[in-house]
């Protein structure tokens, strides 16, 4: 939905307003205006958010901090949220979450320039897009934006201890925090875990803060401490049960943070952030769900979806059935598809909605569909 | 006016399917015997293949499928978005000089000639280099929703929607097989000496010629398939009435749209220079020059001499590698510069197009010289030639066509002189 001009001011500029809305629709039929303004300034108050990197700033060998100003249509965040993040990598776009850093009333702070937004990422073998951040990005280029979200963030007013629970690049959201709020957390300890000091993201920053007695930090670094024993917590802060805790890293650490917590009987304490969605490990064959029509078929790897939503019932849009129309495109929300035809697997990795053909797919392990 | 045949569902749905056999290079199952003449007594060009030889064509054209797909990346993208933004410029600085076409210089209107051969230029862009390619999911891959085969709306009277019905599905499955893909000859023309001639014929190179200058307004005709729904009305179902009425206020909506923008605001907004008139007629013009444009492209693919139809009963159980046969027997390319390809959205590489439908356009040029060397080693005729060439061909055969074919020991005249008669007997007897 796209805010439209004019669309919420009454009286009569409001009814000139939409005369003149309609005027520049008629004019701009197939397309909408926005289509032409977009050309012009991309970056406009109305505009699909959008947002040009100003800098990417290394943070540690593998990790970068991207610098980010966004359109005029940003309404700001709170402390600890995430945006998503459009990116065309080898032209094709690709959607990820990532925790903002920069300090929610504009001001500069660490770095990052007033007005900008900054998020941090960790380049992963297999993460196609934080890679392509940390060595390939290039200041000027456009990329998408939506708005910020996510309730990992803290209450008003703050707690009186809090303890920061943190691995690898899961520091970010809580970083968002700290740079924000750290003036009104009396007592603050943060547990921070990393490969070594080398891979430790915002090291001086968070040195800076133990050396003045704002926060107290505990790095857990694996090739010292080896990978942190929960257990290990009673000694690094005893009253670890007393504090509101903030959670955010690899999926091992949260669910058996979450086990721990709950043995201690204090699960309510306890937020978490999850990123790093399910993986898929694409299958031959196996379940489809049709997700609006609730259907859920069994199928093998060479039957289309098309053919198997067919026999269930479901209410399928289809065309030539070999692949060149695109009649059936439906998306698809999640899970992972294989091309009858070449054999291509394509994994369903972001939160956005991926259109695919039903006609020349079969299911690769499990998917659900939007239909 | 077109007349397409009624819509022919693409399977029986009750079928019981396996795999199917296009999708996938592989026959098991014996294929039948290609005949050595077509009906019209004109030779089958593929008549000395085996069907191991299909099948190897089928594998090589995969392959080199997959190569170019595999290959695709930011150097095409940067491309599409290229043009889309070079066609948007090019339409708004053309409206803008046509805000003062009644500006007179010298007795000489230089905005108006500006304007409308920008428009007319930014026009035939969007509907072949974009619009075509676009809807046909040539650029979903990557996944930017404002390209994307489900979501373009094009700058002409057929709705996107219904046009991909007709387009995507129905012809580029069915390419060339008469009976089944209502693009030969669009219900009007006769374009094949294997398409059964009737007296309505004898006038059609008027058909034609009023085809091309309405050629926007056809393709929504024999999109919403009007001509099948007027002559079976009294047969159909109410729900098929019912899908009729709704498909055809569609397209009705998208002729107002249209027209109110280029018949009417426009013109308005040029009123205060007194351009309104100019306005008007140059936009009259554009969507003239843009419609024999297009027609002139589209019957260079299909209808020049030495392109093969094919019998309703050849594609039965079709293999992936009989139905690329038959996309590369049943297209023709024009030759011609850069610019000349980007003009005709690159179907001026009409066989590279049917082969790989979903393959973006700008790529057809970089293979043409692969599928060329193969048609060739297979003895196939590869059929191309200038613009100018092929479309006099195509018009003179719309003239030679008009007539019944050559029957050995018959006259022409005689055939016509008893089709005459036929209908005047039909006729009486109706009385």
């Amino acid at each position: 939905m796209r805010p439209r001009l004019g669309a919420h001011t009454d009286g009569p500029l409001g009814g000139l307003a939409r005369g003149a809305r309609r005027v520049a629709e008629a004019l701009a039929t197939p397309l909408v205006p926005a289509d032409y303004l977009d050309l012009l300034d991309p970056m406009r108050a109305g505009a699909d958010l959008r947002g040009r990197i100003v800098e990417v700033r290394p943070e540690t060998d593998d990790a970068a901090t991207v610098v980010i100003r966004p359109g005029r249509g940003w309404r700001g965040h709170v402390p600890g949220q995430y945006i998503r993040i459009g990116v065309d990598i080898d032209g094709v776009r690709h959607w990820r979450a990532y925790s903002l850093t920069h300090r929610a009333d504009g001001t500069a702070a660490a770095g990052i320039p007033a007005g900008c937004v900054a998020i941090t990422t960790k380049a992963i073998p297999e993460g196609r897009v934080s890679t392509h951040l940390v060595r390939h990005a290039t200041p000027g280029t456009l990329v998408m934006l939506d708005q910020a979200t996510g309730d990992f963030t803290l209450p008003t007013p703050a707690p009186a201890k809090v303890l920061f629970l943190t691995a690898g690049s899961g520091i970010t959201p809580v970083m968002g925090m700290l740079r924000n709020h750290l003036g009104e957390l009396a007592d603050v300890a943060h547990v921070h875990c990393a490969p070594s000091e080398r891979d430790v993201i915002f090291h001086r920053e968070l040195a800076g803060h133990h050396a003045a007695g704002r926060l107290a930090l505990s790095l857990n670094l694996d090739d010292v401490h080896g990978v942190l024993d929960l257990a290990r917590l009673d000694t690094l802060v005893p009253d670890w049960r007393e504090r509101e805790t903030w959670l955010c890293g690899p999926t091992a650490l949260l669910d058996a943070a979450e086990k721990h917590w709950a043995d201690a009987g204090v699960p309510e304490r306890l937020h978490v952030e999850r990123f790093r969605p399910s993986v898929v490990e694409p299958g031959e064959g196996g379940t489809v769900t049709f997700a609006r029509s609730s259907r859920i078929v069994e199928a093998d790897g060479a039957t289309a979806i098309l053919d198997a939503g067919e026999d269930a019932g479901v209410l399928m849009p289809s065309g030539c059935r070999m692949g060149i129309c695109f009649g059936c495109v439906v998306p698809m929300r999640s899970g992972a598809i294989r091309d009858l035809r070449t054999g291509e697997v394509t994994v369903h990795e972001s939160d956005e909605p991926l259109p695919v053909q039903t006609c020349v797919n079969a299911v690769a392990g499990s998917c659900e569909l939007d239909l | 006016m077109t007349l397409a045949p009624e819509r022919t569902p693409a399977h029986g749905s009750s079928k019981p399917h396996g795999i199917n056999p296009r999708l996938r290079v592989a026959s098991d199952a014996p294929r039948p015997q290609r005949p050595a003449l077509k009906k019209s007594g004109r030779p089958n060009p593929a008549a000395h293949l085996t069907p191991e030889q299909i099948e190897g064509i089928g594998h090589e054209l995969d392959a080199l499928r997959k190569e170019v797909m595999d290959s695709r990346g930011e150097r095409d993208a940067a491309y599409i978005r290229k043009v889309i933004k070079v066609q948007r410029y090019l339409e708004m600085g053309s409206r803008a000089a046509l805000l003062f076409s009644g500006v007179k210089v010298k007795g000489f209107r230089p905005a108006w000639w500006i304007g409308t051969a920008g428009l007319s230029v930014a026009k035939i862009l969007e509907n072949m280099e974009i619009g075509h390619n676009v809807m046909h999911g040539q650029w979903d891959w990557m996944r930017d929703p404002k390209i994307h085969s489900t979501a373009w709306e094009w700058d002409n009277a057929s709705p996107a929607s219904q046009w991909k019905h007709s387009h995507n599905e129905i012809h580029h499955t069915f390419t060339n097989v008469l009976g089944r893909d209502n693009d030969l000859g669009y219900g009007i023309l006769r374009v094949d000496e294997d398409q059964k001639w009737s007296l309505f014929y004898l006038f059609q190179p008027i058909w034609h010629v009023g085809n091309a200058l309405l050629f926007e307004y056809s393709i929504a005709a024999y999109d919403l398939e009007l001509g099948g729904y007027l002559a079976k009305k009294h047969r159909l179902s109410e729900e098929d009435k019912a899908e009729f009425r709704k498909n055809r206020d569609e397209v009705l909506a998208k002729i107002r749209r249209q027209a109110t923008k280029d018949y009417l605001v426009h013109p308005a907004l040029s009123a205060v220079t007194g351009s309104a008139r100019t306005t008007l007629t140059a936009n009259v013009v554009a969507n003239l020059v843009r419609n024999v444009w297009t027609n002139t492209v589209i019957i260079c693919g299909h209808f020049p001499p030495g392109i093969s139809t094919f019998e309703k009963t050849s594609i039965d159980g079709e293999t992936r590698g009989e139905w690329y046969l038959r996309q590369m027997l049943g297209s023709g390319n024009i030759s011609g510069t850069k610019a000349m390809h980007v003009m005709t959205g690159n179907l001026s590489h009409q066989i590279e197009h049917h082969l790989f439908p979903d393959m973006p356009s700008n790529r057809y040029a970089e293979i043409a010289p692969q599928i060329r060397d193969l048609m060739q080693r297979h003895d196939l005729p590869y059929v191309t030639g200038s613009l100018w060439k092929q479309a006099a061909s195509v018009y003179w055969k719309v003239v030679e066509l008009s007539l019944p074919n050559k029957v050995e020991g018959r006259r022409r005249r005689d055939i016509i002189r008893l089709e005459l008669k036929k209908a005047q007997r039909r006729r009486k007897t109706r009385r």
